[in-house]
């Protein structure tokens, strides 16, 4: 019933060759082909954002994607992005303004708010709150109401911008 | 008890509790290095996939599997038959809700399916996608039985039993009466009433059920890794139901992503992957897909309200009198039952207030839609809702504003204890000084001015106020009273290690709330090391004491007071032994951020790693008869009254369009009294959290049906759950009444949000319709509904 198909591609920074099912999609393979647990499946729809990972420097659903697609790419999970601390002081505010309850949505939505967040140096403006609440939109949290989340991304863009600490490498 | 820890002195050394502080267990989640249930491999490990009811209600046919069987990587089908024969029905009533009844349930049933989605048999493979192939190709013979779906009709005579064996489909019935409320009534100045309706919804956690079940026919073990507020429970449960004694049943939890009360309850099919287990011998896996979440996780406050309130020519309210229907599902949800609900809404309902007469009566009924049972602050949002939206129509009835008709009826702060006429027992709360602050917190005054400036410019903002009571830290009363094994008590076991360092293991659980942040900051003040040594177990029935979980707002009251106790229990063990070590008294010493201390000049006399190091190596310098017990048990259990009740008020600010009939929330604020706070910035997105729940019921979340009992929900695209973009900004303020019943003095706060926050959208929505004359009474408040309410498009 089902095809295989081979592909070769990055992730994390590693070169990965696998025979994959067809209809297996980027969140199977990493979590199951790959033992990279970090990005969780909440809806399998598209909808939650758990699943929210990197392919070539831009977030998508992995749960929307098949492995299959991705001859020749790279991918980046939350795994990844911890490893190479590029988005650590994301990661220190949500720990410090408990902007994560049940940790579910959280790498997703780390990744989402690094994107919104990836030229704040560059560009010198920081979103806004509303801007920040827009753009996490697609991600879904059930535990904090969003409030700590937007204070958390809100910080680490102002401290970004005035170059205070932590800002992108 | 020489050691005592007075939370309530600010400066004293070694604190922690009732300091913001990151929780211990965070770091992980932002790596995402937590482990979930759907995390773990284990050899050999299958798969299950369940076949689930199309109809609503329909007898069970023909079962064929052999298309299934075919396929490459099926090991087994088993229905409803095949696992009967190892697993006993269990029937989900409490004894102290007199009259109950529900019919006996199995993990997957005989002849009939009651809602659309019951598993009705189980595919397991060797991966979850082919269970799936080959639960698509089992065939089943169905014979459509008509539904019952429409909770105003399931009692009349037409309406077909759903449990023919039960007579009727009644479940349960309940009047809760004081005083005189026909006279009440007779001799009111004002009477208002209203219809309410909350709709039902669902939890939505985001790791959807999870459970991994292993059984080692080597020596009869049953080890389940369970994404379970209530390891303990479940652990009773499987053991009495398969058969095993307590011992060989270990029920783990790792990290759980969210349980907001659905993932406390038995579900049928969690226990079908238990029984597969133990007869297959195989580690066997089941995590639910976002499909069958909707149609299998428990839904919640399907119920239609109508109430009326009498006022007196003072403006004192005089009676409340509450008539509640509610439709649970075609069973009663094991082992907590699905009439609680109901049964809160009857105790709840003017919970605030101070008046004389109160008549509530609840009527659960049977439908054969996916039941409903306890989801985050049960009842409170139904009774909330309906109390508020009263006192609202009563302060518009005697042209007050609503915060000081409010001030006028709510029981005063000095006033306690005291009974109110639900007959809840209230030990002491701050209603009156919770209003003012929030008051002050929102600039009132300003908003309103604000408001009847923009009214002019024909823009419709509203405010709506919600006082509230919400029941915390459950004694025996809850559920044990009622034959439920399900423990109001809880323990901790504190141990120091031989360098110092601090183990606690807890029966209460982390779900996300904060659990182990506060049990770790309570232990390391009441042993006196510092915070980075202790590290927290919770969520294993073999390594933790024995105790309840966490549900119904009791980690912190119950299980941060048993940690506490073991923890001051540890210390004194500690010093005792430093007493004999340095020949001193041990009154005189004190254990000081990990050093044996001079308790009067506070001079370092020896490290807590130098006694560890003696008691656990060198024993033999040592007195004796010195006990060097550095592990401590205590448990702790509420005695004085049924029930911790906290109180608060929320005000909710926000803005209708009256062309589309969007709500656009402005601001959002709640004051909340949950006692002594040990970790504000936890307590602070516990209430933020459960007010954006409580909005997602208010506005948005509803379980629709067709007619035929078909969920018309299926997925996150029709279920419609709060983001970020229409969330508002949420400020949170604090009294903090104390618990005497304890020496840490928590009550519950998790709840709080979600009790109060629809009434406060309620209120608000229809404060801003008030030039039209319009009022909305039916969660969730949809722009259809709003729009219907003001004339715009024809009311359905």
């Amino acid at each position: 019933m089902s095809t295989e198909v081979a592909i070769s591609l990055t992730v994390n920074g590693e070169r990965i060759s696998r025979r994959v099912e067809a209809r297996r999609h980027l969140i199977d393979f990493l979590r199951l082909d790959l033992g990279l647990m970090g990005s969780r499946v909440g809806c399998e729809h598209g909808v939650c954002g758990a699943c929210t990972v990197r392919v070539n420097g831009l977030i998508v659903r992995g749960c929307l994607i098949l492995a299959a697609s991705l001859d020749g790419d790279s991918v980046e999970t939350i795994e990844g992005v911890s490893d190479t601390g590029e988005i650590r002081d994301l990661q220190d505010a949500f720990v410090a303004r408990n902007a994560c309850q049940c940790g579910y949505c959280t790498p997703g939505m780390l990744l989402t708010a690094a994107e919104l967040l990836r030229d704040v140096a560059h560009t010198g403006t920081t979103p806004t709150r509303a801007a920040i609440r827009e753009h996490l939109s697609g991600n879904y949290c059930r535990c904090t109401g969003y409030h700590a989340i937007v204070d958390a991304v809100e910080a680490v863009g102002k401290a970004r911008m005035s170059g205070s600490e932590g800002g992108k490498p | 008890m020489s050691l005592v820890i007075d939370p309530r002195s600010v400066d004293r050394p070694n604190s922690y509790i009732g300091r913001s502080l990151p929780r211990p267990n965070a770091r992980k989640l932002v790596e995402g290095r937590g482990q979930y249930v759907d995390d773990l491999v284990v050899p050999r490990m299958l798969h299950v996939a369940f076949v689930r009811s199309p109809h609503a209600h329909a007898q069970i046919g023909r079962i064929d599997a052999s298309a299934a069987l075919g396929l490459p990587g099926v090991l087994r089908v088993f229905t409803g038959q095949d696992l009967a024969a190892h697993c006993d029905p269990w029937v989900a009533v409490l004894a102290h809700l007199k009259g109950m009844k529900s019919a006996p349930q199995l993990p997957l049933p005989l002849t009939t399916a009651t809602w659309a989605g019951e598993a009705v048999a189980a595919v397991v493979a060797d991966s979850r996608a082919v269970a799936e192939d080959a639960a698509a190709k089992v065939s089943i013979s169905w014979q459509v039985l008509p539904p019952v779906t429409d909770m105003e009709t399931a009692l009349d005579k037409p309406t077909p039993v759903i449990h023919p064996e039960l007579g009727d489909n009644l479940v349960f019935e309940r009047v809760n009466e004081s005083g005189n409320v026909a006279e009440a009534f007779k001799t009111a100045h004002k009477v208002v009433e209203a219809t309410f309706h909350s709709g039902r919804h669902t939890g939505v956690t985001l790791e959807p059920r999870s459970i991994l079940a292993e059984f080692n026919k080597g020596d009869d073990t049953l080890n389940i890794h369970h994404a379970t507020q209530a390891p303990h429970m479940m652990q009773e449960v499987l053991a009495k139901h398969l058969r095993l004694p307590l011992s060989a049943v270990r029920v783990i939890c790792r990290d759980i992503g969210g349980s907001y009360g659905i993932k406390v309850h038995v579900y049928p099919d969690e226990v079908a992957v238990a029984v597969i287990a133990k007869i297959m011998g195989r580690p066997v896996k089941f995590v639910a897909d976002r499909l069958e979440s909707f149609g299998s996780d428990i839904h919640a406050r399907d119920h239609r309200i109508k109430g009326r309130m009498a006022i007196d020519a003072q403006g004192r309210i005089t009676a409340f009198d509450i008539d509640d229907l509610t439709g649970i599902g075609p069973y009663s949800v094991y082992p907590r039952t699905s009439a609680v609900e109901g049964n809160q809404v009857v105790n709840l309902v003017g919970g605030p207030y101070d008046f004389p007469n109160y008549r509530a009566k609840t009527t659960v009924v049977l439908q054969n839609k996916v039941p409903t049972c306890q989801y985050r602050a049960v009842g409170h949002p139904i009774a909330t809702a309906v109390t508020e939206g009263l006192v609202d129509l009563g302060a518009e009835a005697l042209g007050m504003d609503p915060v000081a008709f409010r001030l006028k009826n709510l029981m005063q702060d000095d006033t306690y204890p005291r009974t109110s006429p639900a007959g809840m027992r209230f030990e002491g709360l701050s209603h009156v000084k919770s209003l003012g602050l929030l008051v002050d917190m929102m600039d009132y005054r300003g908003l309103r001015a604000q408001q009847q400036l923009l009214r002019a410019e024909g823009v419709h903002r509203g405010i709506g106020f919600a006082s509230f009571i919400e029941l915390t830290n459950p004694s025996p009363f809850m559920y044990g009273i009622g034959g439920a094994r399900i423990s109001a008590q809880d323990g901790c076991t504190v141990r120091i290690d031989p360098d110092g360092s601090v183990v606690a293991a807890t029966g209460v659980t982390e779900q996300g709330q904060g659990t182990e942040a506060i049990i770790r900051q309570i232990v390391a003040e009441a042993v006196g090391v510092p915070i980075d040594v202790v590290r927290v177990i919770t969520g294993d029935t073999l390594t933790t004491p024995y105790g309840g979980g966490t549900w119904a707002c009791r980690g912190a009251g119950i299980g941060g007071e048993a940690a506490l106790q073991a923890g001051i229990a540890t210390k004194q063990a500690a010093l005792n032994v430093a007493g004999a070590m340095l020949q001193a008294a041990p009154d005189a010493l004190d254990l000081v951020l990990g050093n044996i201390v001079d308790k009067a000049t506070g001079a370092v006399r020896m490290p807590l790693a130098e006694l560890g190091r003696i008691v656990y190596f060198r024993g033999d310098t040592l007195p004796p008869d010195l006990p060097r017990e550095l592990m401590q048990t205590r448990h702790f259990i509420t005695k004085q009254f049924p029930f911790a009740f906290t109180n608060g008020v929320q005000a909710s600010h926000l803005e209708v369009n009256v062309d589309t009939g969007l709500v656009t929330l402005l601001k959002h604020w709640c004051v909340e009294d949950c006692g002594r706070i040990i970790n504000p910035l936890l307590v602070d997105e516990q209430v933020r959290g459960g007010v954006v729940q409580g909005i997602g019921g208010a506005l948005f979340e509803h379980c629709t049906y067709s007619p035929e009992g078909q969920l018309t929900v299926g997925s996150m695209v029709d279920y419609l759950v709060p983001m970020a973009a229409e969330m508002p900004d949420i400020e949170v303020g604090h009294v903090e009444t104390p618990t005497k019943e304890s020496l840490l003095g928590a009550k519950g706060a998790g709840e709080a949000g979600t009790a109060g926050a629809p009434a406060a959208i309620m209120n608000a929505i229809n404060d801003a319709l008030r030039p039209h004359g319009a009022k909305v009474f039916a969660q969730p408040f949809t722009p259809e509904r709003i729009l219907a309410a003001i004339g715009r498009v024809p009311k359905r």
